[in-house]
């Protein structure tokens, strides 16, 4: 059904907290915010990197506090709805919720693991009886098969969701999963899906045109990748590659370029790319969030961040459990220091 | 004549249940009661084969046997301890919270257990603040001026049920109350992880704080004492990672190795608040049976 629109949601100002380590300035998010309003985004995501309310030690501070980035963003947008990230565990319907009602933020997406739907319930039950739009979002998808993510998706839809995400957190997934797990999605929901892609091997555009193909009615996509780990799927790209498809949106492509022309100056500093740690994440399956934290800490530590994350990916840790990184980077020091030199492999 | 404290537990799933098999190891404890809502419940159907003596009437089989019974062990939810403490009360019974109610006073047994023996109900905070607070505690005496303190617990999926999961805003007020209250530092956040990873982690437990020039040496000798007292009542606490300056931030990590009492080690979280919350009751025994033998001896003075 080519015909009918596809929502595109651009998560830049709040994936790509991740890039910064949730540096976002105020005159960023005012910048950008404009210029995603230009070029017709159906939504804008703005927060700290894992949503309302995760400022903290544990996953980094933000630079500029919450109300403050809605705030902003709210001013620069009209036809363009404010979105947020919403991970019951950090954020709270009393504290979080209500604050970003308050300022007028039009869509709340709320997360959890992909087998933990039933977390979302209280939060997008709160949301709709505040009368704004909720939609479910399923997390590090590649570790739940498509049956499994049906299940966890009916969930969400019968708790009031109005949309389903999928995010390939890690961006370990490749199109054949996509293809199957959207598609018995779209086919068996009552409510458009979505999907989330992660660029860590290379495939965010491959994956987020497959999904389409495959049902999905909702592409989150960031200018310039801007996001955790590798980065997501470049909002410019797919958006020239829609329109190459026949896929129709709001978003005007050339005012879609000027943005991405405009995120690459803003974030010049941060903009992802690949490099071997993001490629080890995505092969290892883990978060594409713990890329920097994982740096920070094998670099204190004098371990290989490869091993670390390869460690953390037999340990299955889901996003939120950063405090792991530094355990594992410990233990792995003291098994460096406590055995021989390692014999060249064979 | 039997000195043990006649209890009932309120509340079949993970944490009542996991409690259940505690008590009955207790020499101070007898369970009276064990009260829900389902007879066909895992739970009851565990309590019911072990001879406890079972209810699906909930609160309303804990009234009409009221004169059995010394004290009750609230492990419902949040919003029902809501309801049962008023009743709990009116009735005289003692009352140890298990549920992020936050009707009693927070009780953290390595730290204020003496005082709560005063008190008609008590609250166990969470599991994640049962883990916590304590580190907290020692953190704030060895270093006068903490900023900030913050706690991360990751936790089986397995071993959250249903009420646990719908509770987690309560959890996350109750936590950084308590841990704002015991640390004396008003900045604080509490953030819960539940991993669904197979085979299942172990509850792990990370403390988080930005202080003005830490004293590293003294807060390591803090921990490391605070740490034995949990220890002697929590038998699986271990420090993992102790504390260490990481940029800005110093850190803390425990894991909690549970018993294995109803769900299998990796349920630490089960473990630990209802090691802190048996603490309670077999203290409140212990009082009774030395008031007893007082009154005895004075009697044969």
């Amino acid at each position: 059904m080519k015909s009918q629109r596809i929502l595109v949601t651009d998560p830049t100002l709040r994936d790509g907290s991740h890039a910064c380590s949730h540096q976002i300035s105020v005159e960023q998010i005012r910048r950008y915010a404009t210029a995603a309003e230009a070029a017709g985004v159906d939504y804008l995501e703005v927060g700290h990197g894992n949503g309302l309310g995760a400022s903290s030690l544990q996953v980094g501070l933000s630079l500029v506090p919450e109300g403050e980035m809605l705030r902003t963003a709210r001013a620069c947008l009209k036809n363009t709805g404010l979105s947020v990230h919403v991970m019951p565990g950090f954020a709270t319907v009393k504290r979080e919720i209500a604050q970003a009602l308050e300022i007028g933020v039009d869509l709340f997406r709320v997360g959890a693991h992909c087998t933990e739907a039933d977390l979302t319930q209280r939060h997008i039950s709160a949301v709709r009886n505040a009368g704004k739009e909720a939609w479910g979002i399923l997390m590090m998808t590649h570790m739940a098969s498509k049956e499994v993510l049906l299940e966890e998706s009916k969930k969400m839809q019968s708790y009031g969701a109005q949309g389903i995400v999928l995010m390939d957190s890690a961006g370990a997934a490749v199109p054949d999963d996509v293809r199957q797990k959207i598609g018995l999605l779209a086919e068996k929901l009552e409510v458009p899906v979505g999907f989330h892609a992660h660029n860590n091997l290379g495939l965010s555009i491959a994956n987020s045109l497959v999904a389409l193909e495959a049902g999905a009615r909702i592409v989150d996509a960031t200018a310039r990748g801007f996001g955790a780990g590798a980065g997501n799927a470049p909002l410019e790209l797919l958006i020239a590659v829609m329109r190459r498809q026949g896929y129709p949106c709001r978003a005007d492509l050339y005012k879609v370029l000027d943005a991405a022309e405009l995120a690459a100056q803003l974030f010049a500093e941060n903009l992802p790319g690949s490099n071997s740690v993001t490629i080890v994440s995505g092969l290892a399956g883990v978060f594409s969030g713990f890329a920097k934290p994982v740096q920070r800490a094998a670099k204190q530590l004098g371990v290989d961040p490869r091993d670390v994350f390869f460690e953390l990916g037999k340990r299955k840790v889901v996003g939120g459990q950063e405090d792991l990184i530094l355990e594992v980077a410990s233990e792995l020091a003291q098994r460096k220091q406590s055995a021989p030199p390692p014999a060249p492999l064979a | 004549m039997s000195t043990k404290l006649k209890v009932a537990i309120l509340g079949t799933g993970n944490i009542g249940t996991d409690l259940l098999v505690k008590v009955l190891r207790s020499e101070w404890l007898e369970c009276r009661l064990f009260a829900g809502r389902n007879l066909s419940s895992p739970g009851m159907m565990k309590a019911d084969q072990l001879g406890v003596p079972v209810s699906s009437k909930g609160l309303q089989s804990i009234v009409e046997r009221r004169a059995e019974l010394d004290l009750v062990f609230d492990a419902t939810s949040a919003q029902d301890h809501l309801q049962h403490a008023g009743v709990l009360r009116e009735l005289g019974l003692l009352t140890v919270d298990l549920t992020p109610a936050r009707v009693g006073k927070l009780c953290v047994p390595a730290v204020n257990l003496e005082e709560c023996l005063e008190l008609p109900n008590v609250n166990m905070v969470s599991c994640g603040g049962q883990a916590s607070i304590p580190i907290a505690y020692a953190i704030a005496q060895a270093n006068p001026s903490v900023e900030y303190v913050e706690t991360v617990s990751s936790i089986a999926s397995r071993s959250a049920g249903p009420a646990t999961r719908i509770n987690l805003d309560e959890y996350i007020a109750t936590t950084e109350e308590g841990l704002a209250i015991f640390s004396h530092c008003a900045w604080t956040k509490a953030i819960l992880n539940l991993n669904p990873a197979q085979p299942c982690v172990h509850m792990q437990t990370s403390v988080l704080a930005k202080i003005k020039e830490p004293d590293l040496a003294r807060t390591r000798e803090m921990v490391g004492a605070m740490v034995k007292q949990i220890q002697a009542y929590v038998s699986g606490y271990q420090l993992i990672l102790p504390p260490m300056i990481e940029g800005n931030r110093l850190a803390v990590m425990v894991r909690v190795e549970g018993l294995g009492d109803y769900l299998p080690k990796y349920a630490g979280n089960l473990d630990i608040i209802n090691c802190a919350a048996l603490a309670v009751a077999e203290a409140h025994a212990r009082r009774r049976a030395d008031g007893a033998l007082a009154l005895k001896n004075r009697a044969s003075l």
